[in-house]
C-alpha cells in the first residue's frame, strides 16, 4: 500500500478519490433511511436550501438532495452493468479472434470493426425509441452494451496476437497444456490488468450514453439516473424559473464524476505504463 | 499496384460497414414486440374516436405498405435496400404527411453538416497546435495550464457543456438567443446573420469537447517524441526550434492523430446531434428528435441510414487521406 502511494501519480491519486467520494455516495449514503425521492408532494415545493434538505426541492415537493443520490446510485448501476457485459464480452471475441486465426478471425475482426465506426447514439435512439414505455433499467442496460464490446476485443485480440508468439506461452503449449488452460492460466492476467482500465471507461461511456438518451427523453421513465434528473429539471422550466438548486446539482455531479473517472483511467494507464517500465 | 489493392480493400471494409450498419437497424426493431403501425392506429382512435372496422383494417394495410411492413421479411429486406440505401427513399414522413422523408431530410442535412465539419477540422487543428506546444515544452506553466483545461473539458458530455454555455451566454447573460432560429426568407443578408447567430454557441460547445481530446493526446504523442533520439541530434546540430518542432515532432505524431480523426467522427455526430437538440439548432438532431416525439419511424429510420452512411463515407475519405502525409506506409 505505501509502495502504492509512493508511485501513483497525481492524477491517479486525485482520481481515486474522486470515485471513493461518487463510490461513497451511491452506496453507503444512499441506504440511509430517508422517504422515497420520487413521490411528488413528500415536501413544500421549491423550498431553498436548509439544514432538512441539503439542495432544497423542486417544484414538485421532492427533495433534491434523495433525488441526486439515487440518481448517482443509479447511473453508476447501469455504467457498472454495462462495463462488466461489454469487458467479459469483449475479452472472449477478442481471444477467440486472436487465437483461432484463419477466416473466424476475420469474419470476427470486420464485425468488430464495424461495431466500432458505426456511429452508436443514432442506433441506441432508434432501439430505445422502440421500446420507449415498455423499458426497463436491465433492458436499457442490455441495449447500451450492444456497443461496448467492440473496442476491447479489437484491443485484446491485438494482446493476444503479441503474447501468443512469445516464449513462455511455447513453453506452456510443450509442456502439454490445453488451450483453455493457457488462455486462463497465461494470458488472462496480461488481460487483467488492461480490462480494468476498459472497464472504468466503459462505465463512463455508458452513463454518457444513458444521460444523452435521457435528454431525448427516451431513457426509461421511472429511471432516476443523473440524465434523467437533468432533463426533468429542464423540462419543468428549472432553467427559467432560476432553481439552480434544482437543475445545479446533478450538472455538477455529473462534470465532477466524469473527470474524475476519467483521471482514474488515465492515472492508472499511466502507472500501468510506469511499473512496466522498470 | 499496391495502392489499388489498399484502395480496393478499404472500399470494401466501407461497402461491409454501410450494409451491416443497414441491416442491423432493419432487423432489430422487427425483433422488438412493439408494432409501429399498432402504436399509430392507438394514437389515431384516441383523437378521432371509435372507428368503423372496415374502414380502420384499410387503414391498417396502407399503415404496413406505408411502413414498409408488408411482404415477406425478406422482401422487406431487399426493398429497404433498394429503396432507402441505393434511392435514398424512405417513403412519407408521417409528421409532415406526405412529404417523403429524403426531401425533408435533405433541407436538414447541410446544416448539421455545415456545422459538423467546420467545428471538427477547427478543433482538430486547434487542439493539435495547442497539443504541439504543450507537449514540446511540458515543463512551462502555460503548458500544464492548457492541459489542466482540457481535462476538465474533455470527459464532460457534449450536451452538459452546451446545456452549461446556454445557461451562462443565453440566460444569464443574454448575449444570444435560448432557441436558434435561422430566417430563410428575406435575403441573403438576413439568412447569413441569423445563421451566424444561430451557429456561434453550438459551434462554440463542439469546439471546445472536441479540442480537448486532441490537446490531452497530442501533447503526450509530442511529448514522446520529443525525446527521442533524433530530435536530440537535431538540437546538437543547432537546428531552430520552430524547424524541430515542426519538421520533426509534428511530422512524427500528427499521423496517428489523422488515424484517431476518422475514428472519432462517429462520436462527434453523436456530440453534435446532442449540441443541436440543446441549442434547437435546426438539423439532423432537431429533426430526430421532433421524429421521436411524433413516433415518425420512417423519419427516425431514414436520418439514421443517413448518418450510417456519412459517417461511414467520411471515414473513408480520412482514411485514404492518410498514405498522403506518411510516406513511410508501404501497401502490402
Amino acid at each position: 500500500m505505501r509502495k502504492f502511494l509512493r508511485n501513483a501519480n497525481g492524477r491517479l491519486k486525485v482520481g481515486i478519490v474522486i470515485t471513493l467520494f461518487f463510490l461513497f455516495l451511491g452506496f453507503v449514503v444512499y441506504y440511509i433511511p430517508h422517504a422515497n425521492p420520487f413521490g411528488y408532494s413528500t415536501y413544500g415545493r421549491r423550498l431553498s436550501p436548509s439544514w432538512e434538505h441539503p439542495f432544497g426541492t423542486t417544484s414538485m415537493g421532492q427533495d433534491v438532495f434523495w433525488l441526486l443520490m439515487e440518481s448517482i446510485h443509479n447511473s453508476l448501476v447501469i455504467g457498472f452493468i454495462v462495463a462488466l457485459i461489454g469487458t467479459v464480452g469483449g475479452v472472449f471475441i477478442g481471444l477467440l479472434a486472436g487465437f483461432s486465426g484463419g477466416w473466424l478471425d476475420r469474419v470476427l475482426m470486420v464485425v468488430t470493426d464495424t461495431f466500432v465506426v458505426i456511429p452508436s447514439l443514432p442506433i441506441l435512439i432508434l432501439m430505445t425509441s422502440l421500446m420507449r414505455g415498455s423499458s426497463t433499467v436491465l433492458l436499457m442496460a442490455l441495449v447500451l452494451a450492444i456497443f461496448a464490446w467492440a473496442w476491447p476485443s479489437r484491443q485484446i485480440r491485438a494482446m493476444a496476437l503479441s503474447i501468443k508468439e512469445r516464449d513462455f506461452i511455447h513453453t506452456a503449449w510443450f509442456s502439454g497444456e490445453g488451450t483453455v488452460q493457457v488462455i486462463a492460466t497465461e494470458i488472462l492476467p496480461y488481460a487483467l490488468t488492461w480490462s480494468l482500465s476498459n472497464f472504468m471507461n466503459a462505465t463512463l461511456a455508458a452513463i454518457a450514453s444513458e444521460s444523452s438518451l435521457a435528454v431525448l427523453g427516451l431513457s426509461p421513465a421511472n429511471l432516476i439516473s443523473l440524465g434523467n434528473m437533468i432533463q426533468w429539471a429542464r423540462e419543468r422550466n428549472a432553467i427559467f424559473t432560476q432553481q439552480w438548486n434544482w437543475i445545479g446539482p446533478p450538472i455538477i455531479a455529473t462534470v465532477v464524476l466524469f473527470i474524475g473517472l476519467f483521471l482514474l483511467i488515465t492515472g492508472y494507464n499511466d502507472y500501468l505504463s510506469m511499473k512496466r517500465g522498470r | 499496384m499496391k495502392f489499388t489493392k489498399y484502395l480496393a480493400m478499404r472500399i470494401l471494409t466501407w461497402a461491409l460497414t454501410i450494409w451491416i450498419g443497414v441491416t442491423f437497424i432493419f432487423f432489430v426493431p422487427r425483433m422488438f414486440p412493439s408494432d409501429p403501425v399498432e402504436n399509430m392506429i392507438g394514437r389515431i382512435q384516441s383523437r378521432s374516436g371509435q372507428m368503423d372496422p372496415l374502414e380502420m383494417e384499410s387503414l391498417r394495410s396502407s399503415l404496413r405498405v406505408q411502413f414498409g411492413l408488408e411482404g415477406s421479411l425478406l422482401k422487406q429486406y431487399g426493398s429497404f435496400l433498394q429503396n432507402g440505401l441505393l434511392r435514398l427513399d424512405f417513403g412519407p414522413s408521417l409528421m409532415s404527411f406526405p412529404t417523403p422523408v429524403g426531401d425533408i431530410i435533405k433541407t436538414y442535412l447541410p446544416y448539421t453538416l455545415g456545422l459538423m465539419l467546420m467545428t471538427t477540422l477547427m478543433a482538430w487543428l486547434i487542439g493539435n497546435f495547442i497539443g504541439l506546444q504543450a507537449g514540446f515544452r511540458k515543463h512551462r506553466t502555460s503548458s500544464k495550464l492548457m492541459e489542466a483545461i482540457a481535462i476538465c473539458i474533455y470527459p464532460v458530455p457534449y450536451f452538459i457543456v452546451a446545456l452549461v454555455l446556454q445557461i451562462i451566454f443565453a440566460f444569464i447573460l443574454n448575449w444570444f438567443p435560448l432557441q436558434s432560429t435561422i430566417i430563410t426568407m428575406g435575403g441573403l443578408g438576413t439568412f447569413l446573420r441569423t445563421l451566424v447567430r444561430a451557429s456561434i454557441l453550438p459551434a462554440v460547445s463542439l469546439l471546445l469537447v472536441g479540442s480537448g481530446w486532441w490537446i490531452i493526446s497530442m501533447k503526450s504523442l509530442s511529448g514522446t517524441v520529443a525525446e527521442e533520439d533524433f530530435v536530440l541530434y537535431a538540437r546538437y546540430r543547432g537546428l531552430p526550434e520552430r524547424k524541430i518542432g515542426q519538421s520533426y515532432v509534428l511530422r512524427n505524431s500528427i499521423i496517428t492523430q489523422v488515424t484517431a480523426l476518422a475514428m472519432s467522427l462517429g462520436g462527434v455526430f453523436s456530440g453534435s446531434i446532442m449540441t443541436e437538440i440543446i441549442f434547437g439548432y435546426p438539423g439532423v438532431g432537431t429533426l430526430i428528435q421532433k421524429a421521436i416525439l411524433q413516433s415518425d419511424y420512417n423519419m427516425i429510420l431514414g436520418c439514421i441510414t443517413i448518418s450510417i452512411v456519412a459517417i461511414a463515407t467520411a471515414t473513408l475519405i480520412v482514411d485514404l487521406i492518410y498514405p498522403l502525409i506518411d510516406p513511410r506506409i508501404r501497401y502490402s
